[in-house]
C-alpha cells in the first residue's frame, strides 16, 4: 500500500502544483466579497497595535478577539484572525526598533541591531527594512504552504490513531529537545497543560475527573482563559515589575526613505532566503518564530561580511530575524490545517476557533472545507500586502501610541483581558481564573518555565489523549502498535530521540570535550 | 534580568528558594493527579484503558520531573542566589495585582463597564499620579467604547450591573 503512494506522489508531482494553483485561485475569489477585504484590513491595523502595545500579543489577543467573531462566518472569521496575527507579527518590529522594547518575543533580536539604527537616526530605514523583510519571510512561508499543504494532508488522511498520536509525541518532545530552557520545567510544564486539559469530563468513559466534587470544575479550564492570563495578564505584571518608561526614538517613514531602503535590500538576498528555511523550519517542528529569530541573526552574524559589526546598527541584523519570525510565524498555520497541530500559541488559539465554529482541523478539512482552507491560504497572500501598506503608512500613529503613559494603557488593557476572558463562556469564575493564570504566568516567566508547551498541551491534551487511547484499544493494550509501521515507528522514534536529546547532547560533549561544538550554543 | 544588581535592603527570597518551593508545588499537584486518576480507575478494563490511565501517568512524568528541577535546584553547584524579586518590584506588582483582583470581584455586583470605570479611575490616580480632572474622561471613554462594541455592534453581552439597569439596558 505504501509504495502505491510513492509513486503516485511522483507522477501527481505536476498535477498536484497545477491542482494547488487552481485551488489557489478558487481561494482568492473567496476574497471578491468587499466585506472579507474589510476585515483584513481591519484584522491587520488591529493586530498591529496588538504587537505594538505590551501585554497584547499574537496569542492573547486573537484570543480575545475570539468572541467576536462567533457571529461571522468561518472564512471571514479566520481571515481576521489571522490577519491580526500578521499584524502583531508586522507591528513587533516598530517598539523594537523605537523603544528598544521588543513588542513580542519575537522581536527580541529585532533591538539588536533595530535600535542602534534608531539611535543614529536611521530609524525609518530600519523599519523599512524590518517590515519589508517581514512581508518576504511571509510570502516564502506563504508558498510553502500552497504547495506543500495539500500533499501533507493528502499523505495524513492515511493516518490511524497511532501516527497520530506519532505526530503529537514528536510535537511535545520537540519542545524538550529544542527547547533553551531545563528539560525538567518543560516537561513539568507541560504535563501541567495535559492535566488541566483532562479536568473535568472524560469524553470516552462519561466519567469525571479531578473535579474534586464541584461544579466549577465540571467544564474543566478553557485554553483560551489560560492564554489571555498568561500571556496578557502574566506580561502586565512584568512589565510593571521592569518599570518601564517608554522612551523612543521619532519615526517618519517617506516614500524616499522606502525607497532609497528597498534598493539596498536586495544585496542581502542570502540573509533573507537563509532566514526564511530557518524561519519555515522551525515554524512546521513547534520550535516557533522565538528561536528562529535568534538563528537567522546567530547564522547572518556567523555568514556577513560585516558580522563583526552585528549590535552596531547592520541593516542586515534586521533583515535576518524579521525574516524568520515572520516566516516561522506563517509556516504555524501548515501543521495546524494539514494535521490540526498548531505549530504556536497563536496558531493553537486559531485552531481552537476553528473547533468552535464546528470544523474539524486536519487532513479531512483540504477535501470537506475546500473553500475554507484555500480562502484562508488566499487571504494570507492579501493580509502580507494589507500588513506591509498599513505598517509602512502609519508608523507615526502607532509610535505615538507608544507614547501614552504606561498608567494609562495598563488598567485598560487589563480591563480588555477581563472582557475577553468572560466573552469565552460567559462566566465570572473565567475571569478570576485568568487571574490566577497571570500570576502563574509571571511566576513561570521569572523562574523560565516554557509557556508555549503549556498551552499547546492544554489545547492539544484531549485530541492527543483520544489518539492515545484508541491506538491502544486497537493493540488491546500492547505498545508495540507504535513500532507496528516505517512511519509511526520513525515518528515515535525520532520523538524518543527529541525527548532525551538534552541528556544526549549533554554525553556528546563529554565524549567529544569541551570545545568541539559551538554550535549547540547558539 | 542578571544585570540588576540588588541595592542593600531590597533583598527578598532567593530564585533558588522559590524554584525549589514551585518544583514541590508541582510535585504535590502531581500527588492529586495520580491519587484522583487512580481512584476513578488508571488500569486496563475489559473496554480498554479506563479514564485514570492517561492522567495517572502524566502525573507522574510531572513528579519525577519536578523532582529533577528540585535536586538540580538544591544540589548545584552554581545556585542562583539574585533576589527573586526585589521589594520595590513586589511592592509595584502587588499595586497592581491586587486593585485587578478587587477590579474583577466587583464584576458580578457593578457590572464590567461600572467596574472597569473605577478601576482605570484608581490606578490612574493612584499609580500615574493623575489628577481627577485627567482620570475621568479615560475612565468613562473606554467603558463606553466597549459597551458600544460588544452590546451594540457585536450584539455580546457583558455582565451589567445597577447603572445599566437604571439607563434602561
Amino acid at each position: 500500500m505504501l509504495r502505491r503512494e510513492g509513486s503516485s506522489a511522483c507522477r501527481g508531482g505536476l498535477e498536484g502544483v497545477l491542482d494547488a494553483l487552481v485551488s489557489l485561485i478558487e481561494g482568492f475569489g473567496v476574497l471578491g466579497d468587499p466585506w472579507n477585504i474589510f476585515y483584513m484590513f481591519l484584522g491587520v491595523t488591529l493586530g498591529v497595535l496588538i504587537g505594538v502595545l505590551p501585554g497584547l500579543g499574537g496569542a492573547n489577543g486573537v484570543a480575545i478577539l475570539l468572541p467576536l467573531t462567533f457571529s461571522m462566518s468561518p472564512v471571514s472569521a479566520i481571515i481576521m484572525l489571522s490577519s491580526i496575527y500578521w499584524g502583531a507579527l508586522f507591528g513587533g518590529a516598530i517598539t523594537s526598533v523605537l523603544f528598544n522594547i521588543p513588542g513580542e518575543p519575537w522581536s527580541v533580536a529585532t533591538t539588536f541591531d533595530g535600535h542602534p539604527m534608531a539611535q543614529k537616526g536611521l530609524a525609518g530605514e530600519a523599519l523599512t527594512a524590518a517590515f519589508t523583510s517581514s512581508f518576504f519571510g511571509g510570502t516564502v512561508a506563504v508558498l510553502l504552504i500552497t504547495f506543500l499543504a495539500p500533499v501533507i494532508a493528502d499523505f495524513a488522511l492515511e493516518f490511524g490513531p497511532a501516527e497520530f498520536f506519532g505526530v503529537y509525541l514528536l510535537t511535545f518532545c520537540s519542545f524538550v529537545g529544542m527547547g533553551k530552557e531545563s528539560p525538567f520545567k518543560v516537561l513539568a510544564a507541560m504535563m501541567l497543560g495535559f492535566a488541566l486539559a483532562a479536568v473535568g469530563l472524560d469524553s470516552v468513559t462519561g466519567q469525571l475527573r479531578m473535579t474534586f466534587g464541584t461544579v466549577e470544575l465540571l467544564r474543566g479550564f478553557d485554553f483560551l482563559i489560560a492564554v489571555i492570563g498568561l500571556f496578557g495578564v502574566g506580561e502586565i505584571l512584568l512589565t510593571i515589575e521592569e518599570g518601564l518608561a517608554f522612551k523612543g526614538k521619532t519615526a517618519k517613514i517617506s516614500p524616499t526613505v522606502v525607497w532609497q531602503t528597498w534598493k539596498t535590500l536586495p544585496k542581502f538576498w542570502a540573509t533573507a532566503i537563509r532566514g526564511s528555511i530557518v524561519g519555515c523550519w522551525m515554524g512546521i517542528t513547534p520550535g516557533g518564530a522565538t528561536p528562529a529569530s535568534f538563528m537567522s541573526y546567530g547564522l547572518a552574524k556567523r555568514f556577513s561580511k560585516n558580522g563583526k559589526n552585528f549590535g552596531k546598527g547592520e541593516i542586515e541584523g534586521v533583515v535576518a530575524p524579521e525574516t524568520a519570525a515572520h516566516a516561522a510565524g506563517t509556516s504555524a498555520l501548515l501543521p495546524m490545517l494539514t494535521l490540526g497541530i498548531p505549530g504556536s500559541p497563536t496558531a493553537a488559539v486559531m485552531l481552537g476557533g476553528l473547533l468552535i465554529w464546528g470544523l474539524q482541523p486536519g487532513p479531512l478539512l483540504f477535501v470537506e472545507q475546500k473553500e475554507f482552507v484555500w480562502g484562508l491560504i488566499a487571504s494570507i497572500y492579501l493580509g502580507n500586502i494589507a500588513g506591509l501598506i498599513v505598517v509602512l503608512t502609519t508608523v507615526p500613529v502607532f509610535a505615538s501610541i507608544l507614547r501614552i503613559p504606561f498608567s494609562i494603557i495598563a488598567p485598560i488593557i487589563l480591563v480588555i483581558c477581563a472582557v475577553g476572558a468572560y466573552t469565552v463562556h460567559n462566566a465570572f469564575g473565567d475571569v478570576a481564573v485568568m487571574l490566577v493564570f497571570g500570576v502563574l504566568g509571571y511566576v513561570f516567566k521569572k523562574l523560565n518555565y516554557p509557556l508555549a508547551p503549556l498551552v499547546l498541551a492544554l489545547v492539544l491534551g484531549d485530541m492527543a489523549e483520544s489518539a492515545f487511547r484508541q491506538a491502544m484499544l486497537v493493540s488491546q493494550g500492547d505498545l508495540s502498535v507504535f513500532w507496528s509501521n516505517w512511519l509511526v515507528g520513525g515518528l515515535v522514534t525520532l520523538a524518543l530521540i527529541m525527548l532525551f536529546w538534552p541528556a544526549i547532547s549533554l554525553l556528546l560533549d563529554r565524549v567529544r570535550g569541551p570545545k568541539s561544538t559551538p554550535a549547540a550554543a547558539e | 534580568m542578571s544585570e540588576h544588581t540588588t541595592a542593600p535592603g531590597q533583598y527578598t527570597v532567593s530564585t533558588r528558594s522559590v524554584d525549589a518551593v514551585v518544583a514541590l508545588l508541582f510535585m504535590a499537584l502531581a500527588v492529586v493527579v495520580m491519587w484522583d486518576s487512580h481512584s476513578i480507575g488508571s488500569s486496563w478494563a475489559s473496554d480498554g484503558p479506563e479514564a485514570g490511565y492517561f492522567p495517572f501517568y502524566i502525573g507522574l512524568i510531572m513528579f519525577v520531573a519536578s523532582l529533577g528541577t528540585l535536586v538540580q535546584a538544591v544540589l548545584t553547584k552554581t545556585p542562583d542566589l539574585s533576589s527573586f524579586v526585589e521589594k520595590d518590584q513586589l511592592k509595584s506588582v502587588l499595586q497592581v495585582l491586587v486593585p485587578t483582583a478587587v477590579f474583577v470581584a466587583l464584576i458580578p455586583w457593578l457590572g464590567i463597564y461600572v467596574a472597569g470605570a473605577l478601576f482605570i479611575a484608581f490606578f490612574m490616580i493612584s499609580m500615574g499620579k493623575y489628577s481627577l480632572v485627567k482620570a475621568i474622561p479615560v475612565s468613562l471613554v473606554v467603558p463606553v467604547a466597549l459597551f458600544f462594541l460588544f452590546e451594540i455592534w457585536f450584539l455580546i453581552p457583558l455582565p451589567k450591573g445597577p447603572v445599566e439597569a437604571a439607563l434602561g439596558f
